[in-house]
């Protein structure tokens, strides 16, 4: 065993990577439960980001684009999943299992042009002396601006949820839409403001994979992480700084896990695959249960509303 | 889940009855362990389907299910093709091992085709596999020139007897004409992730591994190499099952990385085993070819590999396909230094279809 081949910087640098995706996912999927929506579609939303921002990315060259119409392609499967349950009221559970099917078809045909060819990706970003720091360069400096995003968005998320009225009516309409209705705030609206918001997220989250972290577009290409963002909520008992502790514990251990095999550490390797989701899942139990009764899901999560109950 | 699944699924209400009218094309099925757009593993076995359609015409009539998950659903997913009027199934990886024979139970009529496994508990279950350490044996060779910093890597998918053939096989070559040559092995736990995938490749160039083999079906971390190279890096990969020939350049236009390739050619084997069908002289049998047979082919071997290094890899499949070398010939002994063959001598088939032993020389532990 050799555990000095690992690099720190490295390592540290690549689970940033690895975790992104899940994060914003997994963020976007805890604002849509807040409201008291569950859409189990994730994984759909955000394999069509992948796709979307694959295509924009290459025929126009900039992944700047690209990005943006991962988010537009991510809402628009959203708000699809939202005029069918809070318009037409279909069952949330089986509209978003039907969403992720039909995002992995739908991604497919879209993609089929794409597989093998390379898009324009995102360079890290260079901010001179300080990027050249000894390990602080790599690890705070050196990254490319979607993972500074995705931290920025915990924050903007947590603060909005904790701090501001649009985020206390949309917990409102979470925790009891009869009450929120009765006091005038317009519960679907609310609602599918933030289903599309969710889509956006899990979007880039998508496209995050095929422009930044594969980098290439593949069939399938999301193999799962969408079902892992959605875990990582309800193990994050809705909180968004839980959220961001999950997603990286999730994509640390992922990436720490095959370094180890790499350098020949005598770990059982079956442990080390399991890891990931052991440890993620132990950790985020064992501060939920420290939080006592604080993580308990939105009252009305996956209920239907109509203004006539 | 394609528009095919969905019919195939509408069929399955539709045509519960297997019996067929003797006009009716022979229905052929596919159950894929990955998506047909993979680049590798369920990209090829379609070729092989597509071949079988072009060769049959009207007679036949083929349905494939992708990404079907190893396990419980597998069964389902089988057993729906198999109500759906299929007349032979293909079932294109390891871990539908069982799940083939329960169904071949169920359905005697219908017959079963099993890759990469061993278990034929039924009469209508066959299982065909290919000699893919025949390739590696060529990948190796190559590993083994290419090396600078003498760490080649492979990425495992499962531990499973066709992958270890493929690491001692790639192993034993890169050793035969680089000494000093090591090689770490990564297990991925599945046969296709991407972003796991481009993790495990990015591991391994971390930590100065230049040339890497891998065993999973995605382009991946052929994708992860180009980006190390793009930043100042040296590795080198090989396409897996598919050629990947996308992979051939750097994006700044010099040879690499991907300099070889071992690729599946299922259409000899798909043709001949459904014209059994429609001749009505299918039989039950355990196919292991290789390179004479032509299901395994080496892509082109680009520029950026030496001469020297070439010319000692068409050798070797010269050598291979004319049936007077075999890629594990004695003396070979077993990772604890016990002898495994002697001299001159050669692994049976059963060894190599069992094969659970690293040879000597490889670092590390099998998982169970």
């Amino acid at each position: 065993m050799d555990l000095s081949s690992i690099s720190p910087t490295l390592l540290i640098a690549s689970l940033m990577v690895a975790a992104t995706p899940i994060l914003l996912a997994a963020l976007g999927e805890m604002v849509v439960e807040k409201s008291g929506v569950l859409n189990l579609g994730v994984e759909g939303m955000m394999i069509m980001g992948a796709v979307c921002g694959f295509i924009a990315s290459v025929e126009s060259g900039s992944p700047w684009l690209g990005f943006l119409m991962a988010a537009a392609g991510g809402a628009v499967m959203a708000l699809l999943f939202g005029f069918l349950t809070q318009v037409l009221l279909s069952n949330q559970v089986a509209t978003g299992l039907a969403l992720t099917l039909f995002g992995l078809g739908l991604s497919a045909l879209l993609g089929q042009g794409y597989v093998g060819i390379k898009a324009n990706s995102l360079g890290r970003i260079d901010l001179g002396w300080l990027s050249d720091l000894p390990f602080v360069g790599r690890v705070v400096f050196g990254h490319d601006p979607i993972v500074y995003l995705s931290l920025a968005l915990v924050a903007v998320v947590w603060a909005f949820l904790k701090y501001t009225r649009a985020g206390l009516v949309l917990r409102a309409v979470g925790e009891s839409h009869n009450a929120a209705h009765a006091l005038g705030y317009g519960v679907r609206h609310v609602r599918l403001m933030a289903i599309a918001f969710g889509g956006a997220c899990a979007g880039l989250g998508g496209a995050y994979l095929s422009l930044v972290r594969v980098p290439q577009w593949t069939e399938g290409m999301t193999a799962g992480a969408g079902w892992i963002a959605l875990a990582i909520v309800v193990f994050a008992s809705w909180r968004a700084g839980r959220v961001l502790a999950g997603a990286y514990l999730f994509g640390g251990i992922t990436v720490l896990q095959l370094n180890l095999q790499t350098a020949g550490a005598s770990v059982p390797v079956e442990l080390l695959s399991a890891a990931p989701y052991l440890v993620t899942i132990l950790v985020l139990v064992l501060i939920s249960l420290r939080a006592g009764r604080a993580g308990v899901a939105p009252a009305d999560l996956g209920k239907p509303f109509h203004a006539s109950t | 889940m394609t528009l095919k699944t969905l019919l195939a699924g509408a069929m399955a209400l539709g045509l519960a009855a297997p019996a067929l009218a003797q006009d009716d094309p022979v229905k052929v099925g596919f159950i894929y362990v990955g998506p047909i757009g993979d680049g590798g593993w369920t990209f090829q076995h379609d070729q092989g389907r597509l071949a079988v359609e072009e060769e049959f015409g009207d007679r036949v009539e083929t349905v494939f299910q992708e990404s079907v998950p190893e396990g419980a659903d597998a069964e389902r997913a089988i057993t729906q093709m198999a109500l759906g009027g299929a007349d032979i199934i293909f079932t294109t990886s390891f871990g539908y091992m069982d799940a083939t024979n329960a169904v071949a139970e169920k359905f005697p009529d219908v017959k079963f085709e099993h890759a990469t496994g061993f278990k034929r508990e039924h009469p209508n279950v066959a299982t065909y596999d290919a000699r893919f350490y025949e390739g590696r044996a060529v990948t190796g060779t190559l590993a083994g020139y290419m090396t600078e910093t003498n760490k080649i890597g492979y990425i495992g998918s499962f531990p499973i007897p066709e992958v270890i053939q493929g690491i001692n096989s790639s192993f034993l070559h890169a050793q035969k004409v680089n000494p000093d040559v090591e090689m770490v092995v990564t297990w991925a736990y599945t046969w296709f992730d991407p972003a796991k995938e481009a993790d495990a490749a990015r591991a391994m160039i971390d930590q100065g591994v230049d040339v890497i083999l891998q065993h999973t079906d995605s382009t991946a971390p052929q994708a992860a190499a180009q980006e190390a190279n793009a930043n100042g890096g040296r590795v080198f990969t090989f396409g897996q099952a598919s050629d990947m020939i996308a992979f051939a350049t750097n994006e700044d236009g010099t040879p690499g990385p991907r300099i070889a390739s071992i690729i599946d050619d299922w259409s000899p084997y798909y043709i001949e085993r459904v014209g059994a069908v429609i001749d009505g002289t299918w039989e039950q049998q355990a196919s292991w070819g290789g390179m004479p047979e032509g299901e395994v082919v080496i892509g082109e071997i680009t520029d950026a590999v030496p001469a020297e290094a070439k010319a000692a890899a068409e050798e070797m499949i010269a050598a291979i396909t004319d049936g007077s070398y075999h890629p594990f010939t004695g003396p070979i002994n077993k990772q604890d230094g016990s002898v495994w063959l002697e001299d001159g001598e050669v692994a049976d088939d059963g060894t190599l279809a069992g094969m659970d032993f690293y040879v000597e020389g490889i670092a590390g532990d099998i998982p169970n």
